[in-house]
């Protein structure tokens, strides 16, 4: 479960942003400049609200009031950016591997091979990322952040940087994480139709506001 | 032109010794200050980077002058450290390798700031969204991908640090086996009468070494950025 009731100011944007998430994959939809990747930014802790409070998972990771502001490497929060941000000087396997490494997790052979085989991406183990190509570099992110074991994955626009070939190979791993994964998610887009097909819930924002909040209808 | 004699041999190797240690020890003082100039905002920033480049510009002799006065066995941080220490620079290699690592030290951070500046701070960002400290991430992602910068700087201090002059003579003088690097040799020989061939032969190291950092830290340079790109 996700709690989010935030204000920032952001020169001249204000974002002022108010929902609460039950769903497995919480869409949040919006023109661009709507404050999306903003609101996710202070989810994940790289961004810190003016006034708020965001509770994950029963925990409260800001609040402004009682001067809370639990640091982004201790949230336990993935991360996948639309630019997938892969190590450049590690190769894949080495990638896949950085978060658990980070957290201390003990080894769990079990669920690196689930994801590898989730993702596909067992041949790619060698490669430096570099040598990949969009939507496998964008695999790999996605291996990468689940490997970490998130209570909650953020997923801002991972398609955004794709053209539209790509973008359906990569569709339908994103939907068997969802059904598979265990995972709640933050799926950030403006693509309405990316998301009718992946969301379970959808927060709409406007210009920094929740216009409104509710089932993929929503939507229409 | 004849053998390096075993004098001029000497005037090599304590100027490669002064060289390595002053690079050395400047090594973890340049990456955490070029850590600093590149990763964050403070008061006194730009005069903090001034300073480090003060030796880069200030007339050298001034430079030695200066160490001897702070440094010198009558100097406020020399007495202390000779003291309470027993670390003693005046007219020891220890204070031609001071004087080297501080000439040098502009030269040193210059490669080692830029190759951080270039590091996407998305990456860090990143690191930390998989639960890496800011110290963790310092050591797993922003160091390894400086690396090749990291040395550059160390290859471009170690050239400028062995061919040293003017601070190195006017702080702790020019007494062979002592203090007696490669440069100031040159200098007691072409005051010399018949001290043109050694000079001349010291000259041709002097070229070398220095040709062979600076095409030894373009490598690097070129490294780094084939690190970059994940290649």
């Amino acid at each position: 479960m996700l709690r989010v009731d935030v204000e920032k100011q952001l020169g001249e944007f204000s974002l002022h942003a108010s929902f609460t998430g039950e769903g497995r994959v919480i869409g949040l939809f919006g023109a661009s400049g709507a404050g999306k990747t903003s609101l996710v930014n202070m989810i994940a802790g790289l961004l810190r609200p003016d006034r708020g409070s965001i509770v994950i998972d029963g925990e409260t990771v800001d609040d402004t009031a009682a001067g809370i502001h639990v640091p982004t490497w201790r949230r336990r929060v993935g991360y996948v950016f639309q630019d997938a941000r892969l190590f450049p000087h590690l190769n894949v396997a080495q990638n896949l591997d950085y978060g658990r490494q980070m957290n201390r997790l003990a080894p769990d052979p079990a669920q690196h091979k689930r994801i590898v085989d989730l993702l596909d991406i067992g041949t790619l183990l060698g490669r430096r990322p570099g040598k990949l190509s969009g939507g496998e570099r964008q695999r790999v992110a996605l291996g990468r952040a689940l490997l970490s074991k998130p209570r909650l994955l953020l997923l801002d626009e991972p398609l955004g940087a794709l053209d539209e070939g790509r973008k359906l190979e990569i569709l339908p791993y994103l939907m068997r994480l969802r059904d598979e994964a265990n995972v709640p998610m933050v799926y950030v887009s403006h693509d309405a139709a990316e998301l009718r097909q992946l969301a379970t819930q959808i927060v709409m924002l406007k210009q920094g506001r929740v216009t409104s909040f509710g089932g993929v209808k929503v939507l229409t | 032109m004849s053998e390096i004699s075993p004098a001029e041999w000497t005037a090599i190797l304590l100027s490669l010794k002064v060289a390595v240690i002053a690079t050395l020890v400047a090594t973890p003082f340049g990456i955490a200050l070029a850590w600093l100039l590149a990763r964050r905002d403070f008061w006194g920033k730009s005069l903090l980077d001034a300073l480090v480049h003060l030796p880069l510009v200030l007339p050298p002799v001034v430079t030695g002058y200066l160490l001897l006065l702070s440094f010198g066995r009558r100097g406020l941080l020399g007495g202390f450290l000779a003291d309470n220490l027993g670390i003693v620079f005046a007219f020891r290699w220890t204070g031609a390798a001071l004087a080297c690592g501080v000439m040098s030290f502009p030269l040193l951070v210059r490669p080692m700031r830029l190759s951080i500046e270039a590091i996407d701070r998305r990456l860090e960002q990143a690191a930390e969204t998989l639960g890496a400290a800011p110290w963790k991430v310092f050591f797993t992602v922003t160091l390894p991908l400086a690396l090749p910068g990291v040395l550059a700087g160390m290859v471009l201090g170690f050239a400028k640090a062995i061919g040293e002059f003017g601070a190195t003579i006017t702080f702790v003088s020019n007494i062979p086996g002592e203090t007696q690097t490669i440069s100031s040799a040159i200098y007691s020989l072409i005051q010399t009468p018949d001290g043109d061939a050694a000079a001349g032969r010291l000259v041709i190291v002097s070229i070398v070494l220095a040709l062979g950092a600076l095409i030894a830290a373009e490598w690097f340079a070129r490294r780094a950025t084939a690190r970059l790109h994940g290649n």
